[in-house]
Formats: structure tokens, sequence, C-alpha cells
């Protein structure tokens, strides 16, 4: 370590290096201590994988054959690709609902309304994060359900016999509480977050190139595909995925609307369940042995995707972050 | 565009309004993103109309300080939340008092010493990538370190959400931070003062009202979660007063079960309780906006 302080332009926070070598203990202390917190993020991520990997050892010990099966009954059949069907499928619905109108609002927050009167429509947005999902699923439950049933129920004999949509949105088992009503709830839910890292990333676009775009005679929405788009593209694409890891572990409001049984069908109109919902749900009856293992092990599996699909995101926002830092 | 420069004719065409083709484009597209911003207030309107109009129903003294029973057939008007709303409190207060000290410590870390160094980086971005891991995990999480050894408890409940809320209040501490200017810092070093003294007596309460604002949202969002609690603090009908030790109970929990229940009273107990949740987590999120408004007028 240098006796000599230096000004370092890659820490924007000054020097690290004390002015002397021997700096007071109370000094040190607070460095290590901050150390310590820090490092904990670490820590807690590694420890939840290991103690879920032990706890769920009796379930793995079942090898290939238990896991990959699509039934899970609690009692003989533990198998994992029904539910993350059910995660999958919602998740995706949710993300095919949520992003065009959540990039429609990152943009008119961004390049249509006044930047002085954007502030009321944020915290609108806002909102909708701070309804708890518990409420959301009551809602969903209480008032959603039923009438989205009746909608269902119309649209199923609508598409009755024509080939690609009746396998979507027909069959004889319609009911509110269905994959479809689980997607529109995640829809709602990961709107807000996917608005506004999107929103951030679009403000970093440079207004040089936005003026240029108006210049060469472009509308505004010409001055979007042509400037904004582009140069937004890949932060935007990290936003999604984000929304779309929010949407794989969305426990209560989920379990509460999408209808409690595990099943593999392309009926989006039909009951379902997704990993976290079957882990919120059967937990308590789970007393110990395979069962208990088994879904502590779902609860592995879905923090090892998540993190999958974070760690690409985060990939993808911060690669647009530095490129608009131009480095 | 060249081929237009070079033709005498087309100078004749208003260069100030696109073609009717690109503008009605335009046009619709516009639509388009006020439509999104419309579609997204019907559902926030309708749940937010729901909750109160039911919600407002079943509130009242009784409602907010007797004890909390089961879901079952018993109508509205019998007994309430006093329990759950006492979990909540104690719960999610003891979760701050773990998560922001330590979330503030790590934003120090990462801003004041880390520096451009790997550990730094990586704690950043994990802690960014760990905030979007699914609250159900964390409750498994808790569940498997601490309830399998010591019981359920509030505390454990504290320990699941002080998880989830640990990266948020990290995040946002840290952005707070970045905004310092650093001649605030450059200036207390020449005065001869301690790395620990400068953070703790001039950068952080620079930051101040960000850290706080941040950290209330975090409070907020943790309030209102479930999943982690159902293997954390499991749930009674009785106010437990012990934080640490013996099963609890939380306004999320009970709106959780009744709203699976079959019975009327019931329902309209969830909606109650969810008026009540919704209810404390505003005033958490209004106390942020005046904190950050307040503070960010003072130093102008």
């Amino acid at each position: 370590m240098s006796t000599v302080t230096k000004a370092d332009p890659a820490t924007p926070a000054g020097s690290a290096n004390p002015l002397s070598r021997r700096r007071p203990l109370g000094d040190r202390g607070f460095q290590l201590l901050a150390l310590s917190a820090g490092l904990l993020v670490l820590v807690i991520l590694v420890l939840i994988t290991i103690t879920t990997a032990q706890q769920s050892t009796t379930w793995f010990a079942g090898g290939f054959k238990d896991i990959f099966q699509i039934s899970f009954d609690g009692n003989t059949h533990f198998g994992a690709m029904g539910v993350l069907y059910g995660t999958v499928i919602s998740s995706v619905i949710g993300v095919i609902v949520g992003v065009p109108v959540s990039i429609g609002i990152a943009m008119l927050l961004t390049q249509v309304v006044p930047a002085r009167w954007a502030r009321p429509f944020v915290y609108v947005i806002d909102l909708l994060a701070v309804v708890p999902s518990v409420v959301w699923g009551l809602w969903g439950i209480i008032v959603l359900v039923p009438w989205l049933q009746k909608i269902y129920l119309h649209v199923a004999s609508g598409v009755k016999g024509i080939p690609v949509l009746d396998a979507l949105f027909g069959g004889s088992a319609v009911g509110g509480a269905s994959f479809f009503t689980a997607g529109l709830i995640l829809a709602i839910m990961i709107t807000p977050i996917i608005t506004s890292l999107s929103r951030e990333v679009i403000a970093t676009v440079p207004d040089i190139d936005k003026e240029g775009a108006y210049a060469l005679g472009a509308t505004r929405w010409e001055m979007i595909r042509g400037a904004v788009w582009p140069h937004s593209q890949g932060g935007v694409t990290g936003a999604i995925l984000v929304g779309f890891g929010r949407a794989l572990g969305e426990t209560i409001a989920v379990a509460l609307v999408i209808g409690d049984s595990v099943e593999v069908t392309p009926h989006l109109f039909y009951s379902g369940h997704s990993i976290a919902a079957i882990i919120a749900l059967q937990f308590g009856e789970a007393a110990g042995g395979e069962y208990r293992s088994a879904l502590i092990g779902l609860g592995l599996f879905l923090f090892v995707l998540t993190i999958l699909v974070n760690l690409v995101a985060r990939w993808f926002v911060e690669r647009s972050a530095r490129r608009a830092r131009g480095e | 565009m060249m081929a237009a420069a070079s033709d005498p004719l087309a100078q004749a065409v208003d260069l100030r309004e696109p073609s009717g083709w690109r503008r009605s484009k335009n046009q619709i597209m516009t639509a388009g993103m006020w439509l999104a911003f419309v579609i997204v207030l019907i559902p926030l309107g309708f749940v937010l109309v729901t909750l109160i109009a039911k919600g407002a129903d079943a509130i009242s003294w009784q409602f907010l300080t007797n004890s909390t029973i089961p879901p079952n057939v018993l109508p509205l008007g019998v007994d309430g939340m006093g329990a759950a709303v006492v979990g909540t409190l104690e719960i999610t207060g003891f979760a701050a008092l773990l998560a922001i000290p330590l979330g503030v410590l790590g934003a120090v870390y990462l801003n004041e010493y880390g520096g451009n160094g790997i550990l730094a980086r990586l704690i950043s971005f994990m802690s960014s990538v760990m905030t979007g891991v699914p609250s159900i995990v964390m409750g498994l999480f808790i569940y498997i370190i601490w309830v399998l050894h010591f019981g359920y408890s509030g505390m454990a409940g504290s320990f699941a959400l002080a998880c989830l809320m640990l990266p948020i209040v990290i995040r946002s501490s840290y952005e707070m931070l970045r905004l310092v200017p650093d001649s605030l810092r450059q200036g207390s070093y020449a005065l001869g003062a301690t790395k620990a003294r400068v953070t703790l007596t001039v950068v952080l309460p620079a930051a101040l009202s960000g850290i706080v604002s941040g950290a209330l949202l975090a409070v907020a969002r943790a309030a209102g979660e479930t999943a982690p609690l159902i293997f954390t603090i499991l749930t009674v009908e009785q106010t437990n007063p012990n934080l640490f030790s013996g099963p609890d109970t939380s306004l999320p929990l009970q709106i959780f079960s009744n709203a699976q229940s079959a019975y009327v009273g019931a329902n309209a107990r969830a909606w109650g309780a969810a008026l009540t949740l919704v209810a404390i987590t505003f005033i958490l999120m209004i106390v942020a906006r005046i904190i950050t408004a307040l503070f960010t007028r003072n130093t102008r």
C-alpha cells in the first residue's frame, strides 16, 4: 500500500489509500464492519444453495425418473415437470401481456409526457408495486375469477372446432382459476418493475441522437424507432428478463388464482399449478420424508432458475449502462 | 432523399408536416402509448375501489384491536384482526431494524471502500441479482437454518423479511451514496478526518434523505410479503406479544387464509385486513415521499 495519496479516477469515492499506514483501530473496525455487511449478500446466497440442497437429498436420491415426471400428488409421485410447466406458461403469458404495456408506458413517460408532468404518472405506476401480492390474489379469486369464468366460457364455445385456437382456448374443463388468469395477474404485477427499469435505460439515450432524428424530419414515432429503440434495446431486454424472473417466483397471488391442480395441457383456461404456489399451499401438510424434501428441492430448483434469469438480465442492463456511459 | 433534393418539385412539399400516412402512424402509436397507461389504470382502479368499498365495511375499532379468529362461518362483527396488526408491526419493524443498518453498511462498503475492485463489483452485481430471488425461497432458507433448530417465532419471520430487504436497501443506498459530491469527502480529509469519520459525519448525512426514503419503500414491500412468513411464523389466532418465541400471525397470512375460505364472513374479514395492510404500506410510502421532498428542498 502506497503512503502517498494519489488521485485515482477509477474510484469516484476518492482514494482508498490513507495518508498514513497507522490508521486508528476504530477506522479499521468500521471498514471491517462495512466489508462484512457487503459479504453478507454472498454468504446468504451460498447458504441458500447449500442448505436447500442438503434438505432435498431424499428427493434427489429418487433419481431422474422421480424428478422428471409430471405428477406431484404428495404421496408416491413427486415430479417437477408439471409444476415447472405451470410456472413457465403462466410467466410467459404474464410477459406477453405485460411487456407491450410496460414499454408503451415507459415510452410515454420519457418521450411524450413533458418531464415536469411525468412525476404523478410515475407515482400511479408505483402504486401497482405497493399493492401486496396477497391483495392481488384476494381480488383475483373473489372478483376477477368469477368474472373471467364467464368470458372464458364464451371464448371456449366460440373457438370450438378451430384447429389451434381450440387447443389453446377451448376444452371442456374451462374454469376461472387457470394458467391464463395467473398470467394476467402476473402481467399486472410485473408491469411496474419493467416500466421503471426501461425508463432508466431509455433516459440514457443522448439528446443529440433524438434531435438528429427530428432534424432529419422524423415524426416522434420514427424518432423512437430510429434513435431511442436501437439505443435502449439491450437494456429493455434486461428489464423484461427481470420481470420474467419476478413472474417465475411470484407465489401468493398465483397460488390463489391458478387452480391448484398439477397438469400439463395446452389448454390455457384449465387449472394448473406452479412451483412457488405448490410449496406455499402444501408445505404445511408435508410432515416430512420425501414430500417435504421434494418441496424444498422444488424451492432450490426455483432459486437456481431465478438466479440464472436474473444473472442474464443484469448482464444486459449493466452492459447497456456501460455503453451509455461510453465505455 | 438525394432524389428529392435534386427534384425542384420536392421543394414545394411542406417540410413541417410529415405526409399523411407517416403522420397517422405517429398518431396511432402515440394513442397506443396512452392506451397502455389506461390499461394499467383499469385493474389498479378496480382493485382499489373494491378494496375500499369492501374493506371499509369491515373496519372498525373492534376489528383492528380484537383477537383474531380462524377463517370460519362466523359473520363479520365477531372479533377482528388485532393479533395480526400487532404481529405485522412487530415482525416488519424488527426486520427493518436488522436489514436497514446492514444494508446501509453494505452500500458504504461498495461506494466508499470497494472502489472498482473485483470483490466490490461482485457484491454489487450479486446484490442486484439477489433482489430477484423469490420471497418464498427466503422463507424456506430461514425455515431450514432457524425454524428447524429453534422453532417458529415472529423473529424467524423478521429474519426472512430482512433477507428480502437487504439487497433492496443496499441498492437504493448505494445509488444515493454515489450522488454525494467528492468535494465533500476531500474537504473533510483535508481537515485530517479518518475515513470512518468522514463517512459517518459527512457522507451519510448528505445522502440521508435518499437512504431513508429507499429504506421505507423496502419496508413497505416487506410488510406485504406473505410467502416467507408461511414457513417461519406459522399462524395463530391470539396476539403473541413475544416476538422471540412461539408462533405468531400477521395481516398477509390472515388475508391468505381468509381468501381461501368459502364463508362470506371470512372473505369480508380478508377485505378488512387487506385494506388495513394497504393503508400501512401507503402510509410508509407517503412518508418516504414527504421525506424526499422535504430534504431535497432543504439542500437546494
